[in-house]
C-alpha cells in the first residue's frame, strides 16, 4: 500500500523587541547567566505581569501578513505545567482567544503553488534555559538554571496539518520566516533559537480521509534537522505500518548526530494544562479602524515583491522567488538596482558568484564581504566594456578578499579589457600562424574549430581582450 | 492614657506640636508588646532596631521644623504577604519560612514616603486561606478581647496587633472578608478598597482577581489618611484603577442625611447570631435617627456567593501557589529528580488548608470538570455583580452586619472547613464584585466581643461609605475601648 | 461519592502533592463534601450568562518597550535553595 504523510507545524517565533513581554527586561542573546532577570520573570512571590504594547502590535501584524482574522478580543491565559525552565510553573499563553486565526500563506512545490492554511497565532512567553552537567538531559544528574530567556516573547504560528513532504515543510518554513523578516518582528536567527518548529506526522493511505496517528517532534531548529526528521519519521512510520503495527501518539525526540528519532516514552495523560484565564492581565480589544492602519503599515510582503520584481524587471518567476525568499536578498537586490545596475545582471550575480561564495563559506547575505553597492559597481564596468564578464569572475574574487573597489582592483591588477584592434589584431596572427591544424579544420567548414582558437587567444591576453572582438577579427581573417 | 490607644491623627498633632516624641511614642508601643505579644502572638517577625532608627530620623526632622508627613513616625504593622525588601515576608507558610524578597510591594514604596515606624509582619492565615489565623504555618493569633477566641482572620494578626495596640495602624489584605471580618472581631475599623484602587504589586497572591489591600486601623479618620497614601494607579499593576485618587479625608464630614441605606434580606437570616443581629439593627436605627433613608432590598444570588468564590478562589489559588515548588526560592526538601523534589517540597511545606484549597482549585480546572464548576462559578459571579449594579441604582450604600457571629473559639470550627467558609457569607459578594466595603464597631454582644457593622459602596464610591462610617462614629465610643487584654493601662 | 480514588490520585499529581494512604480517604471525604456543597450552583440558569474573569471591566492595560534595570545577579539568587557559577542548581530532571 501506498501511504501519504500528513504534516503539520508549530513555529515558534522570537520577537525583536527591546524588553520581555511581561516586564522590563532585556531580551538579548548571550549575556552572562541570570542577568537579564527581575523579580517578574523570576516568578518571585506578589509580582504581576505587564503587557509590552509592542508584543501586541507584532501579532496582530504577523496575523494580518499571513492572513489572519484578528481577533478583535483577545485575551492570555495560563497554561499550567510544572518544570524547572518555567518559574511560575504556568506558560502566559493563550487559548481559546489568541491574537490572529484562519489565516494561509502559499508555498511553491513541484506542481506548483500550493496554499497552506494557519490555524492561529498566539502571543506567549519563553521558558528559561536548563543547562545539564552531562552531555544531555538523561545522564546528567543535577542541571543549572539560567532564567535570561524566561519571558522572551514569542509567537507561536499554527498550521493545518495540510503539508505532506519534508520539502513542502521546508517551503513552508522558509516562507513563514521570509515574512517574519519582511514585517521586521523577528531576527529569524535559526542559530540562536529565535525559530524553532514542533513537528506532527502522521501517515495514511493513499487517497484516504481520514488522518492517522501522528507523532510529535519538539524544537527542531534548522531547516536540515526539519527535513532530515521528518523524512525519517516518514520511513519510520511506513515501516512500522507495512510490518502490520501501529503507530503510537507520542513526542519524539530528534537526535541529528545520529539521524534518528527516539521515542521519550511519555505518560499517559501527562498534560492536563487546565487552562484558565490570566486574571492579572486585562483583555486586549483592537478595533476595525487600528487593525486597518496594521494593515497600512506593512511592508511590501514576498509574494507580491515576487510579483513586483518580474513585472518591473522582466525577471523569471523562478529569480524573483529567489530573490524575493528572503528580506535580506531582497534587500541587496533593490540597494544593486539603486546603485543603477542592470537588474538582469544583478539578478544573475547573485544567484550565481555570490551566492556560492556565500554558501561555501556559510554566510548569509547580510554578512556578505562583497556588498549591493561594490557589486553594482563592478556590472556598471562590465556595461561600460572596461572589463569583460569573465574578467568580472576574476574581479568578484579579489572583492571578495579585500575593501577595495572595483575601478581600483581593475586598475591594481591590470584587468583593463584590450579593446585596441591592433593589438588584439597581433595575437589573433600570431594564433592563427601557430595552429594550421585548426585553421584548415574550420576552413574544411568544421566551423566549431574557432572557438580553440579564441581560447588560445584569451590564453595568450590573460583574458583580457575583448571577446567579441576576437571573434571578428579571427572570423573576417579566416574567412578571406 | 497611654500613648498606644490613640488612634494616628491623635499622635500625628501631639508629635507637629512637640508633646511628645515619635521614639516615645515607639517605646510605648513596643513595651505593650512586651506586655501582651506572649499572649497574642499578632507578629511573625518584629523588626525593633529598625524601628527605632525610623523613629530616631523622624524625631530629627521635627526637631530641625521640617513638616512631617501624616503617618510620619508613627509605629504601625505589615500583614506578612505583602513584599518587604530586606524583610521576611512568608505569608506564615512554611514553605516561606526564610524568604526575603528582594524587592518592595508596591503599597511599601508609598508607605516608605511617609515615613512611618514599621514594628513588623503580622501573623495570617497560610497564604490568606482562612478566617481565624488559625491557618497560620507557624502559630496561631489570639483575640486581645478573650484569648480563648480567635482574631478572625486571615488578616488577624493585622487587626489583634491594632486591638491589642501593639500597632497604632496596620496593613491587611481582604479576598473574601479578610480584613473586614478580623476588623469586626476585634472591635476596630478595617476598610476594603475598591478591586484595584490599591496596587496589588508586591501582595502575595492568592486569588487574583479577588485580592486587595487595605488599611486597618483605631478609626475612620486614620482609615482615610492611610487610604489617601496607598490608593493610586500603578504601572506595575495592569489592573490598578486609572482612575483619579480624591482626598478621602474631604469624605469625613457627619451627614448622612437623604443617604439612601439598603438592607440586603438575604444577609440578616439563617445562623445570624442574635447579638449580632440586634446589634447591627440598632446601629442602622441610628442611621435613620440622623435622617437617613433605609429600605429594604434583595440581592438574590447570595446563596450562591458562597460556592462561587470557593470555586474561584482556589482555583486561582492552584496556579498562583504552583510557583512554590523549592527550584529558585523557598525552602527545597530534596528528592532524587526534580518531579520528587517539587512534590515533597510542597507536600512538606504547605498545611493541610492550602494543600485542601489547591486540590480543589485543580479539581475545578481539571480536564472534564472546568465547564461544570470553574466556568459556572465564573457565571453566577457575573450574576453576584449584577445584583449589586441593580441594588446600586435604588440605594446609595448597602448595610449589612460583617460576620454573622462575634469572634468563636480557638479550635471551635477548624475540624469543620464548610462551617468556617459559611462565615464569609456577609463578606464574600463584594469580592465577588470588586465593591469597597468597611468594617466599624458598633456594639459589643452579651460576653463582651465586638461586633462591626459593614457599609457597602459602589465601586469607586469610597467616599461615601467612610462619610456614613465618620458620620455614625461620632454618636458612639465602641471605637475607642481598647480591648480587656493585660488589663487597661496595665 | 463522587470523587473516587483514581480522582484523588489525579489531582495529587496535578497539584505535585503526595497524599499518604491513610489519609484519601479524608482527603476524599473533604472533597466530596465540598462538591456536594457547592452543588447549588447548577441550579442557576446560567444559559445567557457571560463568564465574569476580572472584578472590574478594565482593557488594553499596556506597557511601552522600554528597558528597565533588571536585578543584579546576586539577588536574584538570594534565595536559591541552591546555586552553582550564578545558576540555579536543581537534581535530575526526567523530561515529560
Amino acid at each position: 500500500m501506498n501511504y501519504e504523510a500528513v504534516i503539520g507545524l508549530e513555529i515558534h517565533c522570537e520577537l525583536k523587541t527591546k524588553t520581555k513581554i511581561f516586564c522590563g527586561c532585556e531580551t538579548g542573546f548571550g549575556a552572562e547567566q541570570n542577568t537579564h532577570v527581575c523579580p517578574v520573570c523570576l516568578g518571585l512571590p506578589g509580582v504581576l505581569p505587564t503587557i509590552n504594547k509592542r508584543v501586541v502590535e507584532f501579532g496582530i501584524k504577523a496575523g494580518l501578513a499571513t492572513n489572519c482574522t484578528i481577533n478583535q478580543y483577545s485575551k492570555f491565559d495560563r497554561k499550567n505545567y510544572y518544570y524547572p525552565d518555567l518559574p511560575k510553573n504556568w506558560q502566559t499563553s493563550q487559548y481559546d482567544l489568541p491574537i490572529a486565526e484562519h489565516g494561509w500563506v502559499d508555498i511553491d512545490t513541484e506542481s506548483g503553488k500550493k496554499r497552506i492554511r494557519l490555524t492561529r497565532i498566539h502571543m506567549e512567553e519563553d521558558a528559561g534555559k536548563l543547562v545539564h552537567s552531562g552531555t544531555n538531559i538523561k545522564d546528567s544528574a543535577t542541571s543549572n538554571v539560567d532564567y535570561n530567556r524566561t519571558g522572551v516573547p514569542l509567537l507561536e504560528i499554527v498550521s493545518e496539518p495540510d503539508l505532506s513532504s519534508a520539502e513542502e515543510a521546508r517551503a513552508y518554513m522558509e516562507k513563514i520566516k521570509a515574512i517574519m523578516e519582511y514585517i521586521d518582528v523577528s531576527n529569524c536567527r535559526m542559530e540562536e533559537g529565535n525559530l524553532r518548529a514542533d513537528i506532527n506526522v502522521s501517515l495514511r493511505p493513499e487517497g484516504s480521509k481520514e488522518l492517522g496517528t501522528r507523532t510529535e517532534m519538539k524544537n527542531i531548529n534548522s531547516f536540515k534537522s526539519l527535513e532530515d526528521a521528518i523524512n525519517y519519521e516518514i520511513e519510520r512510520q511506513t515501516e512500522v505500518l507495512e510490518d502490520g503495527g501501529h503507530i503510537v501518539q507520542e513526542t519524539r525526540t530528534w537526535d541529528p548526530e545520529r539521524g534518528i528519532t527516539l521515542s521519550m516514552r511519555s505518560k499517559e495523560n501527562a498534560h492536563d494544562y487546565r487552562y484558565m484565564p490570566e486574571p492579572d492581565l486585562p483583555p486586549i480589544v483592537t478595533t476595525a479602524e487600528q487593525i486597518e492602519a496594521f494593515r497600512k503599515e506593512l511592508p511590501e510582503l514576498p509574494d507580491a515583491r515576487r510579483e513586483r520584481l518580474q513585472q518591473e524587471f522582466g525577471l523569471s518567476d523562478y529569480d524573483a522567488g529567489i530573490i524575493t525568499s528572503t528580506r535580506a536578498m531582497a534587500e541587496y537586490f533593490d540597494a544593486m538596482v539603486s546603485e543603477g545596475a542592470d537588474a538582469k545582471a544583478a539578478a544573475n550575480w547573485m544567484m550565481g558568484d555570490l551566492s556560492k561564495n556565500l554558501n561555501a563559506e556559510g554566510k548569509e547575505i547580510q554578512d556578505s564581504p562583497v556588498d549591493a553597492k561594490r557589486l553594482a559597481q563592478m556590472i556598471a564596468l562590465i556595461d561600460k566594456g572596461t572589463i569583460s564578464s569573465k574578467i568580472a569572475k576574476t574581479v568578484f574574487k579579489e572583492m571578495w578578499a579585500s575593501d577595495a573597489s572595483p575601478e581600483q582592483i581593475v586598475k591594481d591588477k591590470g584587468l583593463v579589457q584590450i579593446t585596441d584592434t591592433k593589438e588584439i589584431e597581433g595575437v589573433v596572427d600570431a594564433v592563427i600562424a601557430a595552429n594550421p591544424k585548426a585553421v584548415e579544420e574550420y576552413k574544411a567548414g568544421k566551423k566549431k574549430a574557432i572557438g580553440a582558437l579564441v581560447g588560445q587567444v584569451m590564453k595568450q591576453t590573460k583574458g583580457k581582450a575583448n571577446p567579441q572582438m576576437v571573434n571578428q577579427l579571427l572570423a573576417s581573417k579566416l574567412d578571406n | 492614657m497611654r500613648l498606644f490607644e490613640q488612634p494616628a491623627h491623635v499622635l500625628h498633632d501631639m508629635l507637629v506640636k512637640k508633646e511628645i516624641t515619635s521614639a516615645e511614642l515607639t517605646q510605648d508601643v513596643l513595651a505593650r508588646m512586651d506586655e501582651v505579644e506572649g499572649d497574642v502572638k499578632a507578629y511573625l517577625h518584629v523588626t525593633k532596631e529598625a524601628a527605632l532608627v525610623q523613629a530616631k530620623a523622624a524625631d530629627e526632622k521635627i526637631a530641625r521644623g521640617d513638616a512631617i508627613a501624616f503617618l510620619e513616625g508613627i509605629p504601625c504593622a505589615i500583614k506578612d504577604n505583602i513584599c518587604t525588601k530586606g524583610v521576611p515576608t512568608t505569608c506564615a507558610s512554611k514553605i516561606l519560612e526564610h524568604f526575603v524578597p528582594p524587592y518592595d510591594a508596591t503599597v511599601m514604596t508609598k508607605l516608605e514616603k511617609e515615613h512611618p515606624v514599621m514594628l513588623g509582619k503580622t501573623n495570617m492565615d497560610e497564604f490568606a486561606m482562612g478566617g481565624s489565623t488559625e491557618n497560620s504555618g507557624f502559630y496561631p493569633t489570639h483575640n486581645p478581647w478573650d484569648t480563648d477566641c480567635v482574631p478572625g482572620g486571615s488578616s488577624g494578626g493585622s487587626a489583634a496587633a491594632v486591638a491589642a495596640g501593639t500597632a497604632i495602624w496596620a496593613l491587611g489584605s481582604d479576598t473574601g472578608g479578610s480584613i473586614r471580618q478580623p476588623a469586626s472581631f476585634c472591635g476596630v475599623v478595617g476598610m476594603k478598597p475598591t478591586y484595584g484602587r490599591v496596587s496589588r504589586y508586591g501582595l502575595v497572591a492568592y486569588a487574583s482577581s479577588l485580592d486587595q489591600i487595605g488599611p486597618i486601623a483605631r478609626d475612620v479618620t486614620d482609615c482615610a489618611h492611610i487610604l489617601n497614601v496607598i490608593a493610586g494607579h500603578d504601572e506595575m499593576d495592569s489592573t490598578s484603577a486609572d482612575a483619579a485618587v480624591p482626598d478621602f479625608t474631604k469624605a469625613l464630614k457627619e451627614d448622612v442625611k437623604g443617604l439612601k441605606i439598603g438592607l440586603p434580606k438575604e444577609y440578616f437570616v439563617k445562623g445570624m447570631d442574635a447579638d449580632v443581629e440586634k446589634t447591627v439593627r440598632a446601629a442602622i436605627d441610628k442611621f435613620k435617627e440622623l435622617g437617613a433613608e433605609v429600605v429594604e432590598i434583595s440581592l438574590p444570588h447570595t446563596d450562591y456567593a458562597i460556592s462561587t468564590y470557593y470555586l474561584i478562589a482556589p482555583a486561582e489559588a492552584a496556579t498562583n501557589l504552583e510557583r512554590y515548588d523549592g527550584i529558585s526560592y523557598g525552602e527545597r526538601v530534596n528528592g532524587a529528580d526534580v518531579v520528587e523534589l517539587m512534590t515533597n517540597t510542597r507536600s512538606e511545606k504547605f498545611g493541610e488548608e492550602v494543600k485542601r484549597r489547591i486540590m480543589i482549585g485543580n479539581y475545578a480546572l481539571s480536564a472534564g470538570y472546568y465547564d461544570a464548576y470553574y466556568l459556572k462559578a465564573l457565571k453566577v459571579r457575573t450574576l453576584v455583580q449584577q445584583d449589586f449594579t441593580e441594588a446600586f441604582e435604588k440605594v446609595d450604600v448597602i448595610m449589612a452586619p460583617t460576620a454573622p457571629t462575634p469572634a468563636f473559639r480557638i479550635g471551635e470550627l477548624v475540624s469543620d472547613p464548610l462551617q468556617m467558609y459559611l462565615q464569609d457569607i456577609c463578606t464574600v459578594p463584594l469580592n465577588l464584585a470588586g465593591l469597597p466595603g468597611i468594617s466599624v464597631p458598633c456594639g459589643f454582644s452579651s460576653k463582651g466581643m465586638p461586633i462591626g457593622l459593614q457599609i457597602i459602596g459602589k465601586a469607586l464610591d469610597e467616599e461615601t461609605i467612610l462619610r456614613a462610617a465618620y458620620t455614625y462614629e461620632q454618636t458612639q465610643d465602641f471605637h475607642t475601648k481598647m480591648a480587656s487584654i493585660g488589663g487597661k493601662n496595665a | 461519592m463522587k470523587v473516587t480514588k483514581k480522582d484523588l490520585d489525579n489531582v495529587a499529581v496535578l497539584s505535585r502533592l503526595s497524599i499518604p494512604e491513610e489519609q484519601a480517604d479524608k482527603y476524599m471525604g473533604q472533597m466530596d463534601a465540598f462538591l456536594t456543597y457547592v452543588e447549588n450552583l447548577s441550579g442557576v440558569d446560567t444559559e445567557q450568562v457571560q463568564p465574569t474573569t476580572y472584578a472590574l471591566p478594565m482593557q488594553n492595560v499596556f506597557r511601552e518597550d522600554v528597558v528597565k534595570p533588571s536585578l543584579d545577579r546576586e539577588a536574584a539568587l538570594s534565595n536559591a535553595p541552591l546555586k552553582e557559577d550564578g545558576y540555579f542548581k536543581v537534581p535530575r530532571v526526567l523530561e515529560e
